[in-house]
């Protein structure tokens, strides 16, 4: 493990780069001025240097490995966006300057929000949670707003299949709502005398995530919509999944009224560790009145076409603001670069390469003998293998595959989710990888099983050859410690 | 597998019910459920005096890979709570059936043993979860 920066720390020592500018007077009163320096730490610039090259060298990243990791949609992202998001004129804009002045940067959200409209179906996009989950938040408070609205106050039940995202049941007890969750059947899809018997006059809506992360399309996606339409609910989409259908089938013509989108995943734009996302929400004419603001609108204004920002004025109804301002301005642009490249056209190929990679990996990981969650169902864009067999023959269990695949060099699959299944690796390796490199981890997997079965190896330990080896995750949870202590760290040292 | 303790009663989502001498029922998860959620790492339990209807939430226990409602297997009135679960949350992975047990309940007046699964019945639910 590596020590830390404040571990490195000499009194007196200093970086010519990172060292502060000459302080200006301030017009701060004296008694809020602190008088003892802050605990910074004192470095060189080649220490520095070294120190952050380092730490950036231990992440398994898309840039080096491959990603597979199921539900996160962990796709390269193009270099032109972020190029293209950090020209000056975008980077330099600042946020409360005139429209008059950022005509430009308004005429690409404008943009964005109709080819987000165009591919998903819906009638109005707002751009501005920040986040997958903000935008699901946003989306289940349209929905209680819709039905407020309507004096409709006893409607307060999400109902949400077992396989969902844990987020789902989340954003509804955070909008007040209890939870009604239904199973999902032995094929998958979601069982319909299960969804009849909880629909009813308290019914707020459903939450599906389409197709679902059993990595299977929702066959009876029309006689859900009708059946919860005629009990008065509305359909929320969880747009993690979006990937697998892009261009291919729309969520507005499946009938949801709302969904989000992480623009991190389907559109490309980096995953940060908790770092900035998107949840872009889509709305159908039901719920355009009650958008989270500000929503870019556009207007004719003596023969000029003038983007401008709607807000409470525009939308009396909206369930009002997110943050400050629009979303992460830097995430929607790199969105926005990303789906003019690829163009409508490109919208269909990432479908269907997402689809054909996906299966691709299954049928093969299939012949070699791993079993299958769901073997009757073709893949979406991601599938889930189980090894609980493995587990029960040579105690070989999915986080062991996931630690060992981490020294191939390979970040593990997603695992133990979904819950439903035991053992389960769920595996997502995206349109943008090679033959070669799924391959690659076909034969990885493989020889990981085989060394287990024929060899005796364990991976109890492992990873071996990571700066971390195998977490204590129980120990993490238990006692769980994340301050740093100075002086306890100068003790041990 | 080990053996089921052939003196409890047992319900289809993995909890195991105990009829003590004095008419209350002692309520745990079964060794199945503990291994497949993996090591607990905290417990919600419920107030004392808590009305539960049976399938209503009764408690929840969380592992490093879930979080799981515990749902009532019948109704009844709270008398008793597992305290040291709020400390050693770990011991309904060691002993499910012993020092792990999550609560105990005064039956409402309408329980029915003959809804719950005899330790055969139980057992056989989990031989067709093996398949």
């Amino acid at each position: 493990m590596s020590n830390l920066i404040f571990d490195k720390s000499r009194a007196g020592r200093r970086a010519f780069a990172q060292a502060p500018g000459a302080s200006a007077a301030v017009a701060i009163p004296e008694k809020f001025l602190r008088s003892d320096n802050p605990r910074l730490p004192e470095a060189s610039e080649l220490q520095v240097v070294r120190h952050f090259t380092r730490l950036s060298q231990m992440n398994f990243s898309i840039d080096t490995q491959f990603y597979p990791l199921g539900s996160c949609t962990m796709k390269y992202n193009p270099r032109a966006c972020n190029t293209l998001a950090l020209l000056p004129e975008f980077a330099g804009r600042h946020p409360l300057g005139p429209v008059s002045h950022g005509q430009g940067f308004l005429t690409c959200m404008y943009e964005l929000q109709e080819m987000l409209k165009e591919v998903t179906g819906m009638k109005g996009v707002s751009l501005t949670p920040m986040a997958g989950a903000q935008g699901e938040l946003a989306g289940v408070a349209m929905i209680k707003a819709y039905h407020e609205a309507r004096g409709d106050h006893d409607r307060t039940e999400i109902i949400v299949p077992d396989a969902a995202h844990g987020t789902n049941p989340a954003t509804a007890t955070m909008c007040g709502c209890s939870v009604k969750e239904i199973p999902t059947g032995p094929d998958g899809d979601i069982e319909i005398e299960a969804l009849r018997a909880v629909l009813g006059p308290n019914t707020a809506g459903i939450m599906l995530t389409n197709p679902s992360t059993l990595g299977v399309f929702e066959r009876h996606i029309k006689d859900v919509a009708d059946m919860v339409h005629d009990a008065g609910g509305l359909l929320y989409y969880d747009g993690a999944n979006l990937n697998a259908i892009l261009g291919k089938v729309r969520p507005g013509d499946m009938d949801f009224d709302v969904i989000h989108m992480n623009l991190h995943k389907t559109f490309s734009t980096p995953h940060g560790g908790g770092g900035p996302g998107s949840g872009a929400v889509g709305v159908n004419n039901r719920l355009l009145p009650f958008m989270p603001i500000p929503v870019v609108g556009k207007s004719e204004v003596d023969g000029v076409t003038v983007y401008d920002w709607l807000s409470e004025d525009d939308l009396p109804q909206s369930i009002g603001r997110l943050s400050g301002f629009m979303g992460n301005a830097g995430v929607l642009l790199r969105a926005y670069v990303y789906m003019r490249m690829i163009g409508r056209e490109g919208m269909e190929r990432i479908a269907e390469y997402a689809t054909l990679n996906a299966n691709y990996l299954m049928a093969r990981l299939r012949d070699a003998g791993f079993e299958l969650a769901y073997p009757q169902r073709r893949a979406s864009h991601e599938f889930i293998v189980t090894l609980k067999h493995e587990a029960k023959s040579v105690q070989l269990t999915a986080m062991d595959v996931a630690k060992a695949l981490l020294d191939r060099n390979y970040h593990a699959p997603t695992t133990y989710f979904p819950l439903l299944v035991p053992e389960c690796l769920l595996i997502e390796p995206t349109e943008t990888e090679s033959k070669e490199t799924l391959d690659g981890f076909v034969a990885a997997m493989i020889e990981i099983v085989r060394a287990a079965k024929e060899d005796g190896v364990n991976y109890k330990e492992a990873p071996y050859t990571m700066p971390v080896r195998r977490l204590d995750d129980v120990k993490a949870a238990r006692q769980l410690d994340l301050a740093y202590r100075r002086d306890a760290a100068e003790a041990a040292s | 597998m080990n053996e089921l303790p052939g003196d409890l009663l047992y319900t289809s989502d993995h909890e195991w019910l105990r009829r003590e001498d004095d008419g209350t029922v002692t309520i745990g998860i079964t060794d199945h459920a503990a291994t497949a959620l993996g090591d607990l790492v905290y417990v919600e339990l419920p107030e004392i005096e808590q009305e539960v209807d049976s399938g209503g939430e009764m408690a929840v226990v969380e592992s490093v890979k879930a979080a799981s409602d515990v749902y009532a297997p019948i109704s009844g009135n709270i008398v008793a709570i597992n305290e040291d679960l709020n400390d050693d949350p770990e011991k309904i992975n060691v002993e499910p059936y012993g020092e792990g047990w999550i609560v105990r309940m005064e039956p409402a007046d309408d329980f029915d043993e003959s809804e719950l699964l005899s330790p055969d019945a139980y057992q056989q639910l989990l031989d067709e979860l093996e398949d």
